[in-house]
């Protein structure tokens, strides 16, 4: 059994957001990290690699920078990694973004007691479309916002978060998970990974590795690939400031506020 | 592995569009009575149908509703093994409407399933999908004019003609994207259907109209679909016992975040009071959900609800740009907090400067007898 788990690197959205002139993101303004959800998949998967001693593998999309988090995963304790790399899959969309991923998994080869593991979304698109099109592409169940996880023999067992509680489902190996935050805690790296980290393998797929992967063809990876374009990028306007209210103390304010609500029937 | 082979290249060949009805124990989801009045406005710009796709067990009975917001056909697909949602149940029992009616158009609530469900379907038919919209157009006109209220573009950055000219029948569909920093809108101009995913919330349900609920035309398609077709088995769909948070349908949100930390039972109580006394809800940042001061189903913001209510008092919350995103729509925005330089007073209407600890009580005191004098 092995778990290949699908991770990106994205900027980091909680800080400031540099924007262009025309729109654009300005990537370089802004720190990287591992997409957090990610995390909780790997997590799972290390929790099955301590349960039952399987192999853990990640793999990401994306430039040659990312090869920095498949490192800081290797030294959470991953044990291979594989790097998906050229210029041919940039502009993907989600939709050829999940065709060359599931390329590469295919590449990798997925053996009928593997599980396939991403987080729910990326917090750069916000989609989480590309598990469920891996998982399509690859034709696997799926099973989405896992917020529990058991795995015994051939038998995976999740509870599927609902916004008004959940479902426990079951299928069988091979599959695809998508996971919640939820689901666990992801661990720190240790010494001993990030001191072992640089001697695990890390492979670089090309468009030459993969070009006869039966899922790439020039039509449905990269930009031109992509079935859906941006139009337009923009800023949203600031809203017209309103009033700061002041007054000679704390009760004068409240009833200024309160006047002004009554005033346009607000209250 | 799957390839591909439905032929969806020739756009002129599909018409109509089409909303995912997802029902949850028979009932209809409040995203769905959303999506079908927005649909409709979508289908009168293309001069096409608004057909609803119903799937379950025993649910001709909810056709009505959805006729009266907007839809004029509803294809009902009734069998046990669509009862509890199966991703590959719906998927191939959709893909396969989809390929035999050929809609131009194919909308989801962006819910737990149907974030699911539309990345599959799409991946199956080789189209593209746009995830949580929060605002659709296909009209050039109507999509300029939102652009010149919703967004810093001049006339020359909006470029009227020129999206005229390359888009001019295609969904433009508009999405929140690196955390709310910025907006995207996404067409999908080469294949069929269009397909997105809408944000519950959002849309605004039309009126019931029940001249059309009664004219509505109920339609149940051929479809196969075998046990075998399943390889995921539901063993159990439980329901959360604790009361939902309607934050959605809310006319009054009052929301706490980190600044309640220094007295969290007292911060929760007066918020609860405040909101009360309005007739609100209580909502929270993100904060106050990841310190685990309220549940997740209270949050406000881009992981969270959008909401659009009358009124939004936001107590202690700083006002990050994901906190905003769900919140800055609402009608009238009040913020109380100690930092007169908190990004929350750039969206309030009324900012008020000062400890929510000693506002607050101000604020439901004053509110109340304000209500009473009424
Ligand atoms: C991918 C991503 C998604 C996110 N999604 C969401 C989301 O959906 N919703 C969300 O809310 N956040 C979200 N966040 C988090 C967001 O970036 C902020 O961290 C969060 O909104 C901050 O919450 P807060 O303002 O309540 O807390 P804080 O940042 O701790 O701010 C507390 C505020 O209270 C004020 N204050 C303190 N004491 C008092 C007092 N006694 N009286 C009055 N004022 C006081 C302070 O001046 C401060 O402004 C997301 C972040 C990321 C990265
Ligand atoms: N470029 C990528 N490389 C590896 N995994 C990815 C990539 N893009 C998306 N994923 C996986 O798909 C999940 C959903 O991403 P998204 O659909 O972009 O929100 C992520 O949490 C990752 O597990």
């Amino acid at each position: 059994m092995k778990i290949l788990v699908c991770a990106k690197q994205v900027p980091d959205t909680s800080g400031k957001v540099a924007v262009n002139d025309d729109g654009t993101l300005n990537r370089a303004s802004m720190p990287v990290i591992t997409n957090p959800d990610d995390l909780n998949a790997v997590e799972a998967a290390l929790k099955l690699k301590d349960a039952y001693g399987c192999r853990v593998i990640v793999v990401t999309m994306g430039p040659a920078a990312a090869e920095s988090m498949l490192r800081e995963l290797l030294a959470m304790g991953a044990d291979e990694a594989y790097l998906i790399s050229d210029r041919a899959f940039g502009g993907s969309d989600t939709f050829a973004t999940s065709q060359v991923l599931a390329a590469g998994l295919h590449h990798i080869g997925i053996d009928p007691d593997d599980i396939v593991i991403c987080g729910r979304q990326a917090i750069d698109g916000d989609t989480a479309q590309v598990g469920p099109q891996i998982a399509e592409k690859l034709d696997l169940p799926q099973i989405t916002y896992a917020g529990e996880l058991t795995v015994e023999g051939r038998t995976v067992r999740v509870q599927r978060m609902l916004e008004d509680g959940y479902m426990t489902i079951e299928t069988d190996t091979p599959c695809l998970v998508t996971c919640v935050k939820e689901l666990n805690e992801p661990r720190y790296m240790s010494i001993r990974g990030i001191l072992r980290c640089f001697d695990k393998p890390v492979t670089v797929l090309t468009y030459e590795d993969l070009k006869d992967e039966p899922l790439i063809d020039a039509s449905t990876i990269g930009l031109k690939g992509s079935p859906t374009n941006i139009a337009k990028s923009f800023t949203p306007p600031l809203k017209g400031a309103g009033v700061m209210l002041t007054g000679v103390d704390d009760s004068a304010v409240v009833a200024d506020l309160t006047d002004r609500l009554s005033a346009k029937h607000i209250l | 592995m799957k390839q591909n082979d439905f032929m969806n290249t020739d756009i002129q060949a599909f018409h109509g569009v089409w909303v995912y009805c997802e029902q949850r124990q028979g009932r209809l989801m409040s995203t769905d009575l959303e999506l079908v009045s927005e649909g409709r406005k979508l289908a009168d710009e293309l001069h096409t149908e608004l057909c609803g796709v119903l799937l379950g067990d025993g649910v001709d009975g909810l056709v009505n509703e959805l006729g009266g917001y907007g839809a004029d056909r509803v294809y009902v697909c009734d069998s046990p093994l669509l009862r509890d949602y199966v991703t590959e149940a719906h998927a191939k029992v959709i893909c396969d409407l989809v390929a035999a009616y050929r809609p131009e158009v194919v909308l989801f609530g962006a819910t737990n399933i149907g974030r699911d469900l539309a990345p599959r379907v799409a991946a199956r038919l080789g189209t593209g999908l746009c995830a949580d919209c929060t605002h659709l157009d296909v009209d050039v006109g109507t999509y300029v004019e939102f652009l010149r209220e919703n967004s810093t573009l001049d006339e020359k950055g909006i470029g009227e003609d020129k999206l005229r000219e390359k888009f001019g029948h295609d969904l433009k569909m508009t999405r929140p994207a690196f955390g709310g920093h910025l907006m995207a809108t996404i067409v999908c101009p080469r294949f069929r259907p269009a397909m997105a995913t809408v944000r519950p919330g959002v849309m605004q349900k039309a009126p019931f109209d029940e001249a059309k609920a009664a004219a509505v035309v109920t339609e149940h398609p051929a479809f196969e679909l075998a046990e075998t077709d399943l390889h995921t088995r539901v063993l159990e769909v439980v329901k959360s016992t604790r009361q939902i948070v309607d934050l959605l349908g809310a006319d009054v949100v009052v929301s706490v975040g980190g600044g309640i930390g220094s007295d969290v039972e007292r911060g929760i109580a007066l918020g609860q009071e405040l909101a009360d006394v309005l007739g609100g809800v209580l909502g929270g940042s993100r904060v106050a959900i990841d310190s685990g001061w309220l549940s997740a189903d209270h949050q406000v913001g881009q992981t969270g609800k959008t909401v659009h209510p009358k009124l939004y008092i936001a107590l202690g919350i700083s006002g990050a740009i994901q906190h905003k995103a769900g919140m800055q729509d609402s009608d009238c925005i009040i913020a109380v907090n100690k930092n007169p330089q908190a990004p929350i007073f750039e969206v309030a209407d009324y900012g008020v400067t000062g400890d929510l600890f000693k506002i607050v009580p101000l604020m439901i005191d004053s509110f109340r007898a304000a209500k009473k004098t009424l």
